[in-house]
This record gives structure tokens, C-alpha cells and sequence, in this order.
């Protein structure tokens, strides 16, 4: 069969339905149609099926949960992208000019093989009330001048701050995202920066500019591509941040780190299904809208 | 004179930033280091290590005042394996969800590539009118969280009784659009007159995929192997979300359900699942980072 069909073309089906029917059947199967369902639902009421409007979204949009969700999301989003990137770029230019590179990069990329599952006993020995930060952190503050100490609000004896069951738990899970993907950036950075050709640096060292006038004038401008790149992936990977918050504090976390895939497991849970149908087309209809957006300002 | 002071300036710069990274990227490792070194401590020597976290529900805010943090010993006084032993030997339920993990993986990545490589062919060579569109629709559907999808997949495998069964996890895996983008990266940069050449020498389309295609392509390949692996071993919200029966859960499902008590289990169980995916790490460092650098959208 497939024979026949890779070899002349008056065969009749062209050669890349054979290559790609398992595929696109699969897809289809798997998330297109059912999403077409999804849609449906959420304007029907879960109970009869009947069409209810938009009654599913103003239930959704006016659900505590949801709206704390979305504020945790889009203000870990807001924390996490520029602090990621931002020590991704210094780091890589750092990296980029010393010769174990290799070893160095190694050694940042390892934390992403690393299972979220293996590091959970690890955060509580480092992030509990008596955990290494707050050993630390006591061995700093007892060091610094009592006035200092006065300030800072901590001479009130030893440091011992409940990181996980605060508001804190938030850096916690900014710490974890940034551990993760601290290498995938560095690896992107790195990637854009050996891009550049070394002729042009050459040519601004010849002419005097110094390293940090080739790093602003030179390296910075050419790697506006990469900016882009980085931004856009890092964005997706924030979602999966689930992983580190579920495995960090269960399924009901403190509410500074109660994220959409919590929402969305407690609805599964009571199934819940017109809610779930509705905040996925809403948040599918964002997500789109931003694709879009981004795609637009994308630089040659 | 004065340039080669500025040299000196960078080279002790250099030499700062180097000695800098190093100490944070060994701090970036640490955690692991932690594991391996719990793994081998004695259980006697673990709980008094462990006793200011293991007992911190207890303490009121006063009371923990008075305690102690914790103290590592790197190396422990009396290094043992029993937590190994007995992890391996008298834990009937590792040993199953460990081959859970294994069958998972290994489900996933042979069906996506038995799916996504072909089409990644297609969509790199052929030349036919729905190709753009198909290829938007991939990358959209490559970008879009399992929050979105999670209630679609729920609905086929509710309707095809497959929920609670290994397949629940396997089937939207295998039909992720993500390894067919970077397998694409790798196809499309084939020079169209290799191609070209091999038809006219009377090669058909199966023959230049298979005999040009999937040689040239391996590289693009493997990273979307290692990739997928990466992703499929540390699985969380699909098995948690599709499997109720504890029995059917993987690796990463189960290693925080061993309570802080049994420390020394947990240490050595994360030791063991770390092993699978530091080797492909280690084995396939260039493909990732080459697939990294790939799954980067230039449309």
C-alpha cells in the first residue's frame, strides 16, 4: 500500500496524507474535536445540556478561586520572566568568555533532568522553620553591626521564618522555576551570542570601545532575536510551575502559590465540568490572542 | 602602559566571574549532592541530622526559637547501604511503580516518534497547500498548557473507557505536537537538492525518507528523544489528573507520598530515579541543547 502510494503521483493520494494521517488523525481524535466539545459546554448547563449563554463565564470570571489564580499566575509571570532572563543574559555573557564553558553549562542544564518529584524533601530541609536558609541567615545577621541589626528588624534573636506557609511560599516557587530554567536560558543566550559574528566585536575593540560599550552597542542590539525566543518559551514554561507547587505543598497550597492547575484539579475532582469547559476556552482565547500578539512584534 | 593595565583589569575580572559562576552553578547542583549523601546515611545518623525539620509541625512559634537549624554532615559517619537494600529488596511497591515509569516512558517516546517523525517529514518536504496552515495550527497547539487541554483528553478517555489505565497518559503524549516542531527543525534544513538528486535517481518519496531523510534527520531526532524523556519521567499533572489507582502511578507520583519519617527511602528512591535521567542527560547533553536551541519559534 504505502509503496504505491510513494511512488508515482496519477496514484491518486499524494505521498504526504501516507506521512501525515497518523498525525493529524491523532490530533484531531485527541484535542481538536474534543476542544469543539469543550466549547460547546461551556455555553450549556452541565445538568440537561441546555444552552445557557454566557452564564458558565460570569460564574467563572466571578469565582474567588478563579480570580486568585489568575492574579497568582500573572504576578508570578510578571516576577519570574524578567528576573529569569535577565540573570540568563548576564550569566551567559560571563560564561562566554572562559574556557571550561562546557562544564559550566553542564552544571547549570542538570537542575531541568533533575524530577520535581526528587527535590521535595531537599526544599523542606532548605525552606523550613529551622532549614538551611535560616541557619544562614542567622550566621550573616549575628555578623553584621548591632545597628544594622536594629534596621534590619532581626535583633530580636534568631531568624526563623515559616518560608512555606507565608506569602513567601511565592519566592519559594520563583526560586524552583528559576533553578529549573535557569539553563535552558543560559543555553538560548549563549546560542544568540556565539551568533555574532566575531569579526563585528573584533572590529569595536580595534576601533577602543571597551567591554562594556561592546556589550550595549554591539553584543545587546544583536540579539534582539533571542529576546524574543527566550521570552516566548519561558512564558510557557511557567505554567508547568504546577509541578514544583503541587510537589512542594499538596493539593491545597498556600493561597500566595494557588495556581490555575489547582483550580482546575479541585473542579475535575467535584467534576465540575461547565466551569472547567468555560476558564479553558477563556484562557485558550487569551493564550491565542497573545500568540498572535507576539507574533506580530517578532523581529526579523 | 596603560593597556596593559586594562588587560590585567580583565583578567582579574575574568578570573572573579568564573569563580563566581563556578560557586553558583555548584550551588545549583547542591541538591543532588544532598541526596546522594542522605542516601547512604544510616538511619540512626539521618534522624538526628533531620530532627529540627522532621519535628518543626510541632514547635510553637517560641519554641522554635530555642532550636537548633539543621546541620549537614556532607559525609556521613557510617556510610551504609541498607536503604538501598531495602528499598530494593523489600519493596514490593517501588519495583511497580518504577516499571510504571519505565512503561510510561517508554510507550511515549516510541509512539511519538512512530507519529511524528513522518509527519515532521511532511511538513519539511512535501509541498502542498494545507501545509502552512497545518504547521500554524501545530505550533499553536504546541503552546497551548495541559490546563487547556485537560478537560478535551478527559472527555476521549472517558469515551473510549481508557481513564484509569495506563493509555490515559500515553495517548495525548504520544499526539503532542512538540516533537514534530523539532523534528521539523532538523528535516527542514536538508538542502533541497539532496533530495532532489535521490528522485531522480528513482527513489520514491518512502525510499529518500527513509534511506536520506532519517539518516540526515537523526540529529533533530534524538533531541526530541531526550527532550521527551526529560518531560515523560517527571510526569505530574497528567497521571495525577488520569490515574486513581495508586498502582498504575509513576515514579514521580510516588516519591512524595514517602513520608519525611522514612527519609533515608526517600533519599535512596530519589537517587534511583535520578540515575535514568542524569545518563540520558549525560549521554545526550548536545542533542538537548541543540533541540533547545531549535524549540526556539521562528516560524
Amino acid at each position: 500500500m504505502k509503496k504505491k502510494a510513494g511512488g508515482k503521483k496519477p496514484a491518486g493520494v499524494p505521498a504526504w496524507v501516507w506521512f501525515m494521517a497518523p498525525s493529524i488523525l491523532g490530533t484531531a481524535c485527541f484535542i481538536l474535536l474534543p476542544f469543539g466539545d469543550v466549547i460547546r459546554r461551556s455555553f450549556c448547563s452541565v445538568l440537561g445540556g441546555q444552552f445557557t449563554g454566557l452564564s458558565n463565564f460570569r460564574t467563572v470570571t466571578g469565582n474567588q478561586a478563579f480570580r486568585l489564580a489568575v492574579k497568582n499566575t500573572v504576578c508570578f509571570t510578571a516576577v519570574c520572566l524578567p528576573i529569569l532572563i535577565g540573570s540568563g543574559l548576564l550569566i551567559a555573557v560571563k560564561l562566554s568568555r572562559l574556557k571550561h564553558l562546557r562544564l559550566m553549562k553542564t552544571l547549570f542544564l542538570f537542575p531541568m533532568a533533575v524530577p520535581a518529584a526528587t527535590v521535595v524533601l531537599i526544599w523542606h530541609m532548605v525552606f523550613d522553620r529551622l532549614g538551611f536558609l535560616n541557619g544562614l541567615l542567622d550566621n550573616l545577621a549575628g555578623r553584621l553591626p548591632g545597628a544594622v541589626q536594629a534596621a534590619l528588624g532581626i535583633s530580636g534573636g534568631p531568624v526563623r521564618i515559616a518560608y512555606m506557609d507565608t506569602a513567601l511560599s511565592f519566592w519559594v516557587l520563583v526560586f524552583s522555576y528559576v533553578w529549573k530554567n535557569l539553563g535552558y536560558t543560559i543555553v538560548l543566550w549563549m546560542a544568540g551570542i556565539m551568533g555574532i559574528p566575531a569579526a563585528i566585536t573584533e572590529a569595536a575593540r580595534i576601533d577602543g570601545a571597551g567591554e562594556r560599550q561592546i556589550f550595549w552597542h554591539v553584543v545587546l542590539p544583536n540579539l534582539k532575536g533571542s529576546l524574543y525566543t527566550i521570552t516566548v518559551l519561558s512564558l510557557l514554561n511557567s505554567f508547568k510551575v504546577f509541578r514544583e507547587a503541587y510537589l512542594v505543598s499538596g493539593a491545597y497550597p498556600q493561597e500566595n502559590i494557588y495556581l490555575m492547575q489547582h483550580l482546575f484539579n479541585n473542579w475535575f475532582v467535584n467534576m465540575e465540568l461547565d466551569k472547567m469547559a468555560a476558564a479553558a476556552v477563556l484562557l485558550a482565547a487569551v493564550l491565542l490572542v497573545l500568540i498572535m500578539a507576539v507574533q506580530k512584534v517578532r523581529p526579523e | 602602559m596603560k593597556k596593559k593595565v586594562m588587560k590585567g583589569k580583565r583578567k582579574i575580572s575574568v578570573v572573579l566571574s568564573g569563580f563566581f559562576l563556578t560557586v553558583l552553578a555548584l550551588l545549583f547542583c547542591s541538591p543532588v549532592m544532598l541526596l546522594l549523601s542522605g542516601s547512604v546515611t544510616g538511619p540512626y545518623e539521618l534522624r538526628q541530622m533531620l530532627r529540627p525539620v522532621l519535628e518543626d509541625e510541632r514547635y510553637t512559634a517560641a519554641e522554635v526559637r530555642e532550636r537548633d537549624t539543621i546541620l549537614w554532615e556532607p559525609v556521613p559517619r557510617y556510610p551504609t547501604g541498607e536503604h538501598y537494600q531495602k528499598l530494593l529488596f523489600f519493596t514490593p511497591q517501588f519495583f511497580t511503580v518504577f516499571w510504571n515509569s519505565v512503561k510510561l516512558t517508554g510507550l511515549i517516546i516510541g509512539g511519538q516518534m512512530l507519529i511524528a517523525v513522518p509527519a515532521a517529514w511532511a511538513l519539511a518536504v512535501c509541498r502542498f497547500r494545507l501545509r502552512k496552515i497545518l504547521f500554524t495550527l501545530y505550533v499553536i497547539l504546541m503552546l497551548m498548557p495541559f490546563q487547556i487541554t485537560m478537560l478535551s483528553q478527559y472527555l476521549v478517555l472517558n469515551g473510549l473507557s481508557l481513564m484509569n489505565t495506563h493509555w490515559a497518559v500515553v495517548f495525548p503524549a504520544v499526539f503532542s505536537t512538540f516533537p514534530v516542531f523539532l523534528i521539523y527543525r532538523g528535516f527542514a534544513s536538508l538542502p533541497e537538492e539532496l533530495l532532489e538528486a535521490a528522485r531522480v535517481d528513482g527513489a520514491g518519496e518512502l525510499g529518500v525518507f527513509w534511506h536520506i531523510g532519517l539518516p540526515l534527520g537523526m540529529p533533530g531526532i534524538l533531541s526530541a528523544v531526550v527532550l521527551g524523556f526529560l518531560e515523560s519521567w517527571n510526569l505530574i499533572e497528567q497521571p495525577l489528573a488520569f490515574l486513581e489507582n495508586r498502582q498504575l502511578w509513576p515514579l514521580s507520583l510516588y516519591l512524595p507520598e514517602i513520608g519525611p519519617d522514612q527519609a533515608g527511602a526517600a533519599f535512596a528512591a530519589s537517587v534511583i530515579t535520578l540515575i535514568p535521567s542524569s545518563l540520558v542527560f549525560w549521554l545526550g547533553q548536545d542533542y538537548l541543547e541543540q533541540g533547545i536551541i531549535s524549540s526556539a519559534i521562528k516560524g
